[in-house]
């Protein structure tokens, strides 16, 4: 198979993954539920994980690290740990529905919601922020990346904007952590919320909330921790106030090995190779008859994701025909973003995503191209 | 411009792809015709998955579900 479903999350994971996960399975104890080995083990694999993310993401607090399954549980907890009643929450049209229902969840219970508009190439439209804010915008809350377009919105720019009206800036890094650079600090990211499984080539199922010092963020779940445990509440303290019940520490042991594979080999490098591989594909099939290419293609630096459609051809059944007849997997639909389908003009029948990693070949790449040849011809 | 052949088929939709994949469960042990395919534009423009059949199985598809009592929640006439 080749495999350009990427942004779902990354193929094939680094063997090392597996073997940890697979030694995590076989060996790993309940961490921070005992003073034996088999606790404390997995228990210092977990603060360890929790430095080195911190370290990544240019976060100089490694207990404010708090471990989630995903980055949709992630946004959750930040969500909803994060705005009151009365609060106004600002977001944009190209937002994944992790974003969006979490949002339109609070609106029911009297949060006010800012949805900025897009145009048609999925470029939110920032010039409209500054007008959005009222005395009560409490969050700004965007994506990194867009998980339909590729079209990478500009941190530093929007992190300073908040921290200068004290609104809190919200980062839904799905599409970016691990290969693209991101830090906390430098670009005034008050809450980044991460998955695992897809550049950070961990495994499906553990996440990350890293929570700036500037700001707090109330549980969404409470119950075991291991510690206090005579108190009828949550702690207090992080990352036991947004960890209740045990920790993944499958998960966490495959993360590790991931952060491992990539600290062996240059980031920059891996992006750019991901990025050439993407412009390619793009380069290929652009100029197709009846190929209809979305997003914002005047930058380089954008992730590797190429969303089309050919006229013709329902796109679910064009994602099929690559399946069946080349054996490409794609994904077709709405990808859970149906306001940035809107804003591409694609609402009624959506698209279909070819998206790239590092693993990739160009080999691969030129083979989507001539299928995508075949099948527009 | 592309000439795509389209070919008529009968297509199953479902609330959840959980329901799709026991339908897949079932049609192998009942020998229901038909394959799990993205659910079509056409239909509704989603992420899901759907059944689908060529048009002239229909009849025995539907026959199929009345019988063994499979939830599903619509069928459609889709050209793909």
């Amino acid at each position: 198979m080749i495999y350009l479903d990427q942004a779902a999350t990354t193929l094939p994971k680094p063997e090392q993954v597996a073997q940890a996960c697979f030694d995590a399975v076989i060996g790993g104890g309940n961490a921070g539920r005992g003073g034996h080995e088999a606790s404390l083990d997995p228990l210092r694999r977990a603060y360890d994980l929790r430095c080195r993310l911190a370290r990544w993401f240019g976060l100089s607090y490694p207990e404010r690290v708090c471990f989630t399954a995903n980055v949709t549980d992630s946004l959750n907890i930040a969500l909803q740990g994060l705005l009151r009643p009365g609060d106004h929450v600002i977001t944009t049209a190209m937002e994944h529905n992790s974003v969006l229902r979490p949002l339109y969840l609070l609106r029911e219970r009297g949060v006010e919601l800012t949805i900025l508009p897009a145009d048609g190439f999925g470029r939110v439209e920032w010039h409209r922020l500054p007008d959005a804010v009222k005395a009560n915008t409490r969050a700004l809350v965007c994506c990194h990346g867009s998980n339909l377009t590729g079209n990478l919105n500009p941190l530093k720019t929007l992190g300073s904007f908040c921290r200068q009206r004290g609104i809190a800036f919200v980062v839904d890094a799905a599409q970016t952590a691990g290969i693209f650079p991101i830090h906390m600090e430098a670009q005034c990211i008050d809450l980044l919320c991460l998955t695992g499984h897809k550049s950070l080539l961990g495994p499906q199922g553990i996440g990350a909330l890293l929570v700036g010092d500037g700001v707090e963020v109330a549980p969404l779940r409470v119950g075991g921790t291991g510690m206090q445990s005579h108190s009828k509440t949550q702690p207090e303290e992080y990352p036991t106030r947004l960890e209740a019940g045990t920790l993944n520490g499958v998960g966490i042991a495959g993360l590790s090995a991931a952060l491992d594979y990539l600290e062996q080999r240059d980031v920059n490098e891996l992006r750019r190779y991901e990025q050439q591989l993407a412009h390619r594909f793009f380069e290929g099939v652009a100029q197709l008859p009846g190929v209809t290419v979305y997003g914002d293609w005047s930058s380089e630096e954008r992730c590797p994701i190429v969303s089309l459609n050919v006229e013709g051809w329902d796109p679910s059944a064009l994602s099929d025909a690559l399946a069946r007849q080349f054996d490409i997997a794609t994904r077709p639909g709405i990808h859970c973003a149906p306001l940035a389908h809107e804003a591409l003009g694609t609402g009624a029948q959506g698209a279909v995503r070819f998206s790239f990693s590092h693993q990739n070949t160009l080999e691969e790449v030129d083979a989507a191209v001539a299928a995508m040849q075949c099948l527009s011809t | 411009m592309p000439v795509h052949i389209k070919q008529a088929y009968a297509v199953v939709t479902f609330d959840t792809t959980t329901q799709a994949l026991a339908m897949e469960r079932r049609a192998k042990q009942l020998h229901i015709p038909g394959r799990i395919i993205p659910t079509p534009a056409a239909i509704v423009a989603t992420c899901g998955l759907s059944w689908a059949v060529p048009v002239e199985r229909e009849d025995e598809m539907r026959a199929m579900l009345t019988r063994h009592e499979i939830p599903y929640a619509g069928i459609h006439q889709v050209a793909l």
